[in-house]
């Protein structure tokens, strides 16, 4: 749970970036604990997980920083941020996996290429990695071969397979069924009892977000509109996080019929 | 007569950001493929051999059909004009020079472009869409590292490897021209050609394939980690990986040609 004496494990400080001109993120500032688990909830298109692929240095911002456990990870030569590189795993929106290479193969990978270990215990090691995410059996299939689930579970299984203290997750539950997708909430919760993980997950589903989380982040046109526990968040007063949480469509209080004049007049 | 200026200024911009693109991608290659090694930070050579055998082995046989075939038209178009002045014997020197300084290397190069560059655009355009490539960087395993100096160092082997072949195969062309128009016998031809060559015309052919190779590679990875937007985008920059590699290709080729003719 949150600490506040603590130090937080990830820190998000004043972050600006643009794609070409247009704005994304507008003076992000977020903190997250160790050991917590963090919601980023928003609409499509609002600059969730261009906020989440700062936090690995995939994008490098046009001001503002992140820390990660105090150090600043956007200015730092390469060869320190692949030393806190290792304590981060992720898993992203379409699992991302090696489509050349076997489930066992891609959970090796890091293992294989990073550390000196022989490859018997490699071997060892990404069983129990597939194991603790519920998939055996598959380890010599092809990522073509599996289903939704399946993949998002293997790309899982490597994201941990360097026992990573942070763990990001970006949509864990897109494109999946609800079955599926309630059994991916119920491997995260599992994984924030079993080891404490720092965790980060962005999604726009509601549900699963006050299943999973201890503190919300809700967000809307690349700003943050309210930071809070799942219980603050139902009680916001704020009219987006309201239009958010009621499911209200975008526009929906502007007069029908001037929203259909728009649309005759504008030459559909 | 603003919006000229604007549009050649937009596109000015847009193909100078493209070339330090390139040359951006071709240094960090160079560092990953020469200078990494030998500060211990390792070298993929399982991979590479893969793609020596992907780009170099697997396309022995339609480089050296196609530079047959060429070998053979341009024994014809060369016996068309030399036998008006009775000099059909030095149609195998025209073969053999025109071969190997710079229809071997070329042929092959427009042969790999199509079907090795834009295969590396599509790959790599397909793990940059499907977020491998982030994957990979996440990890700390770099990109340039895994997926580009493999094909790199296999196109610096193999590009001379077939273009050899080529100028072999091409050359061996003329001489089927030579046996059955010129009634040569195959001895005679090959000796014509003998006498005709030297050396440098060959060993210009070898540095121009390497040059050629190394364009081709870096033109189709560079427009496969630029891929945005799903399937369509990886079509596009499979297509214009190949219009562009071919393109740069004859470029460097009038630059390097024009360089061996005034040092020559
Ligand atoms: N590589 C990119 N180039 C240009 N624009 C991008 C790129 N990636 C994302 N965007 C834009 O940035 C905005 C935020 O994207 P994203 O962070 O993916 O949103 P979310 O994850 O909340 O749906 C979107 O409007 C998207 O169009
Ligand atoms: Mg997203």
């Amino acid at each position: 749970m949150a600490n506040d004496a603590a130090e937080p494990m990830i820190r998000v400080a004043d972050l600006v970036t643009h794609y070409d001109e247009r704005r994304i993120l507008n003076h992000v500032s977020l903190e997250i604990m160790p050991g917590e688990t963090m919601v980023i909830l928003g609409g499509s298109g609002t600059g969730k997980s261009t906020l989440l692929r700062h936090m690995t240095r995939l994008e490098i911002p046009t001001s503002g920083h992140v820390y990660i456990k105090g150090q600043d990870v956007c200015h730092m030569p390469e060869e320190q941020f692949n030393q806190i590189r290792r304590k981060i795993g992720m898993l992203f929106q379409s699992a991302a996996l090696f489509n050349s290479m076997t489930v066992q193969e891609n959970v090796a990978l890091p293992l294989r290429e990073l550390t000196q270990l022989e490859e018997p215990t490699i071997r060892i090691m990404t069983r129990i990695k597939l194991d603790l995410v519920g998939l055996s059996g598959v380890e010599r299939f092809m990522p073509a071969q599996l289903s939704g689930g399946m993949k998002k579970r293997a790309g899982l299984a490597r994201a941990l397979a360097m026992d990573p203290e942070i763990l990001l997750f970006d949509e864990p539950s897109a494109g999946l069924d609800p079955i599926t997708a309630a059994g991916i909430d119920s491997l995260i919760l599992k994984l924030k009892m079993a080891f404490r993980m720092t965790i980060v997950v962005v999604t726009h589903e509601l549900a699963s977000a006050f299943v999973i989380a201890d503190r919300i982040t809700v967000m809307h046109e690349g700003e943050i509109i309210v930071v809070g526990t799942p219980e603050e968040v139902r009680n916001s007063r704020h009219p987006r996080v309201q239009q958010f949480l009621n499911r209200v469509p975008e526009g929906n209080e502007r007069d029908v019929k001037a929203y259909l004049r728009s649309l005759t007049e504008s030459g559909f | 007569m603003t919006g000229v200026l604007a549009f050649i200024g937009r596109n000015t911009r847009s193909l100078f950001r493209y070339a330090s693109g390139l040359y951006e991608l071709s240094a960090k290659t160079a560092f990953w493929a020469f200078v990494a090694p030998f500060k211990g930070r390792g070298l993929k050579w399982g991979s590479a051999l893969h793609q020596m055998v992907l780009v170099g082995y697997n396309a022995v046989p339609i480089v050296s059909l196609i530079a047959f075939f060429i070998g053979m038209v341009l024994a014809f178009q060369g016996a068309y004009q030399l036998e008006k002045f009775g000099a059909s014997y030095f149609v195998a020197a025209l073969v053999g020079v025109s071969m190997t300084r710079e229809l071997g290397p070329l042929i092959t190069a427009i042969v790999i472009a199509g079907r090795s560059g834009s295969a590396f655009a599509a790959e790599l355009g397909t793990m940059k869409v499907s977020e491998e490539i982030d994957a990979l960087e996440v990890m700390g395993l770099n990109s340039v590292k895994y997926l580009v100096v493999p094909k790199y160092l296999a196109m610096l082997i193999m590009m001379p490897c077939l273009t050899l072949l080529a100028d072999l195969a091409g050359i061996l062309g003329g001489a089927s021209f030579g046996l059955y128009q010129l009634e040569q016998t195959f001895s005679m031809y090959v000796l014509a050609t003998r006498d005709a060559l030297v050396m440098r015309d060959i060993s210009t052919g070898l540095v121009k394939s390497v040059v050629f190779g190394l364009t081709i590679t870096t033109v189709g990875c560079y427009q496969g980690f630029a891929v945005e937007g799903g399937a369509e985008g990886v079509g596009k920059a499979t297509t214009s990986s190949v219009v562009m590699s071919i393109f740069l290709v004859i470029v460097a080729d009038v630059l390097f040609t024009a360089l061996f003719y005034y040092t020559g």
